[in-house]
């Protein structure tokens, strides 16, 4: 099946002083319809960068190096900036932000805030809109009525259910999260989840689940795409990539989390720092914090290969 | 092997947080209005014991450790510190000798260190305060050593950058040399690490918990993440709007809790094996507030278990196993005989 979104060779860096900023550099992996994928990483991995690549809102220091973003056959890379604007954003690909919940306007009510992209996009009434704002509240797990609230009135929990009702305003095929959860407390956390869960499975929705917490990703994803520095070491599966790691960041990474289930087990951690973007270390970016470190890893950049159906890896140790 | 010697005593603590009013409401109203932060809450710490104190965020786990290291002054309740009445101590000078032995780990390394000030200086001013000692040689010493304690390896390298240079990992490694150059027999950590990422995150916990054994130090841990307080420590208090609703064994606590809030806390956590996704049971609603928290049992509002006595009576904090201290109508002392 083709799916949804495919997305190849990405490279896309930030223009400095100092010289390029490899945020994005060459990755690929896919969405497919109903799928939900994680895109899973350390603060500074080219993870957000990656989601705003793919709805091209970036500074105009950036620029989209290489690759191509396809949805549905169309690529985004070659869109003009009206089309994006016009067809894509919104009712094809929509976005909760990171901290969207705070971004909230506190003068206008909830209820215009999700109303205004269907205004914007479908040209209907500001009351047809706000109806269906309201409606939109309800699938969300939240009262009808609330439309009328301004964002001060409504606590976290519902501020973060209210934007991502905004961000299904239009009908989207995919909604790209980035840490929807994260300024979230746990119970309260888990009732988000829950919520986005269902919602995604009643609308028929795909998703792309940014988050550095692998355990919230484990509980939500079908799939997952590590990033290190830049790259994508590992994708595929959840539950194989889980139950048996092949690169030595994502081993560390997973045996990093403390559970609460099971046997208390003792936590690894990797020690040293993700590197400069700016200028990362030849061959493989992971060779300098990496355990299984051999010469070639210094040397050559391990290329991201299937080792079985839907499981990819980029490291030496499962070279040919 | 853990000693059972009292480090820490905490008895019936009280924290209420008045709430300013205009003029007019201020002489109008007969009764000011209080956020109950803290509500009559004992524990202690044993000697070289790690104490968690675990909840969500506004159960009052802070405001209770600021107080213990008397940041804070609590509105009623007794803290000893080893023995000593903390409260009796009025003077600053009485209250600095005994801030020699305790300290503090605060919880976001953005915001706790002096930007203007060098790392070096950052560690060194615990060492100036209470004159330990004097020469800069043995200062200089002892900053490195403490550096050391928490891989800043080498020293001379961190010391004279300042916080700006650092990334979030290692500025909260310097928080933590801060916290230990006194080498104090307590220290409260107020979720050391819940700024940072999970691969640096694993890494600070173990050099916590390695200093913590060397030194021996009593520790009240602070954390809202219920897989850490398992990992980090010894005995966990949960607590739920300014209570304390159930304390015990960490292994006791997690593996059998007995407050349903502390179950629907334990079922709210992801766990990293997609295998075991189990987010379907959840509680509904929020955290009410702690200006007029609920009558009787505080968590009744989102209870699954509630029933009539909960709406009316609070249940005491009973010991109801040895070691296991739960406060709900379900374990209440009427049904003691059925076990």
């Amino acid at each position: 099946m083709q799916p949804l979104l495919q997305i190849e060779n990405l490279k896309m860096y930030y223009e400095t002083i100092r010289g390029y900023v490899r945020a994005v550099d060459d990755i690929s992996f896919q969405v497919a319809k109903k799928e939900s994928v994680g895109l899973a990483g350390e603060s500074g991995c080219g993870k957000t960068s990656a989601a705003l690549t793919i709805l091209r809102l970036l500074p105009s220091n950036a620029k989209i190096v290489d690759g191509s973003i396809v949805l549905a056959g169309e690529n985004l890379v070659k869109m003009s900036d009206r089309e994006m604007r016009e067809k894509i954003r919104w009712k094809r690909i929509s976005m909760i932000f990171q901290g969207a919940m705070n971004a909230l306007h506190p003068t206008y009510t909830i209820g215009y805030q999700i109303a205004e992209p269907i205004i914007k996009h479908e040209g209907v009434s500001k009351d047809e809109a706000i109806e269906r704002a309201g409606k939109l509240l309800e699938l969300v797990g939240m009262e009808r009525s609330r439309v009328n609230r301004y964002p001060h009135e409504l606590s976290g929990g519902m501020k973060q259910r209210a934007v991502t009702a905004m961000a299904l305003a239009c009908n989207p095929d995919i909604i790209i999260a980035d840490e929807p959860t994260t300024a979230l407390d746990v119970i309260v956390q888990a009732q988000v989840l829950k919520a986005m869960k269902e919602l995604k499975n009643r609308l028929d929705i795909s998703m792309l689940l940014i988050s550095h917490d692998l355990s919230m990703i484990a509980e939500t994803c079908d799939k997952i795409a590590i990033m290190y520095a830049g790259k994508i070491v590992e994708y595929g599966d959840i539950t194989r990539i889980f139950k048996k790691p092949l690169h030595p960041y994502t081993q560390k990474l997973i045996s990093a989390f403390p559970s609460v289930l099971g046997a208390k087990t003792e936590l690894s951690s990797i020690h040293g720092f993700p590197p400069d973007l700016l200028k990362p270390p030849p061959g493989c970016r992971f060779h300098p914090r990496c355990p299984n470190a051999t010469e070639i890893c210094r040397k050559k950049e391990p290329p991201l290969l299937k080792t079985e159906k839907n499981r990819y890896v980029a490291c030496h140790l499962y070279g040919r | 092997m853990v000693k059972d010697e009292v480090a820490v005593e905490v008895q019936n603590l009280v924290k209420h947080f008045e709430i300013k009013l205009g003029f007019f409401k201020t002489i109008s109203t007969k009764q000011m209005p209080v956020v109950h932060a803290v509500d009559n809450v004992s524990f202690n710490i044993k000697k070289g014991e790690i104490f968690g104190l675990v909840g969500e965020s506004g159960c009052g786990k802070t405001t209770t450790g600021r107080v213990l290291v008397r940041l804070i002054e609590p509105t009623d309740g007794k803290i000893f510190f080893q023995g000593v009445d903390l409260l009796s101590l009025t003077t600053e000078h009485e209250l600095r000798k005994l801030r020699r032995k305790m300290q503090i780990i605060f919880q976001d390394p953005y915001e706790s260190l002096n930007p203007r000030m060098s790392i070096f200086d950052i560690i060194a001013e615990p060492i100036r305060i209470q004159k330990v000692v004097k020469k800069d040689v043995e200062v200089h010493e002892r900053v490195a050593q403490a550096m050391e304690d928490l891989d800043l390896i080498p020293p001379e390298e961190f010391m004279y950058r300042f916080p700006h240079e650092l990334s979030g990992g290692q500025r909260q490694r310097v928080a933590i040399a801060r916290a230990f150059v006194l080498r104090p027999e307590f220290l409260v950590a107020d979720e050391p690490v819940s700024m940072l990422d999970a691969s640096i995150r694993s890494e600070v916990l173990k050099l916590l918990l390695d200093l913590q054994k060397r030194l021996h130090t009593a520790f009240l841990y602070i954390t809202h993440d219920i897989a850490i307080a398992r990992h980090m420590c010894d005995r966990i208090a949960v607590m739920y709007l300014g209570k304390i609703v159930e304390k015990g064994l960490t292994d006791d606590v997690i593996q059998k809790p007995l407050h349903p809030y502390t179950r629907a806390l334990i079922a709210a956590v992801p766990v990293p094996d997609p295998t075991a996704r189990r987010i379907e049971i959840v509680i509904k609603g929020e955290v009410p507030s702690a200006i007029n928290p609920p009558p009787g049992c505080r968590f009744h509002t989102r209870c699954p278990n509630a029933t009539e006595i909960c709406r009316k009576k609070e249940p005491p904090l009973l010991e109801i196993e040895k070691n296991r201290y739960v406060a709900c109508h379900l374990y209440g002392s009427s049904k003691d005989t059925k076990s």
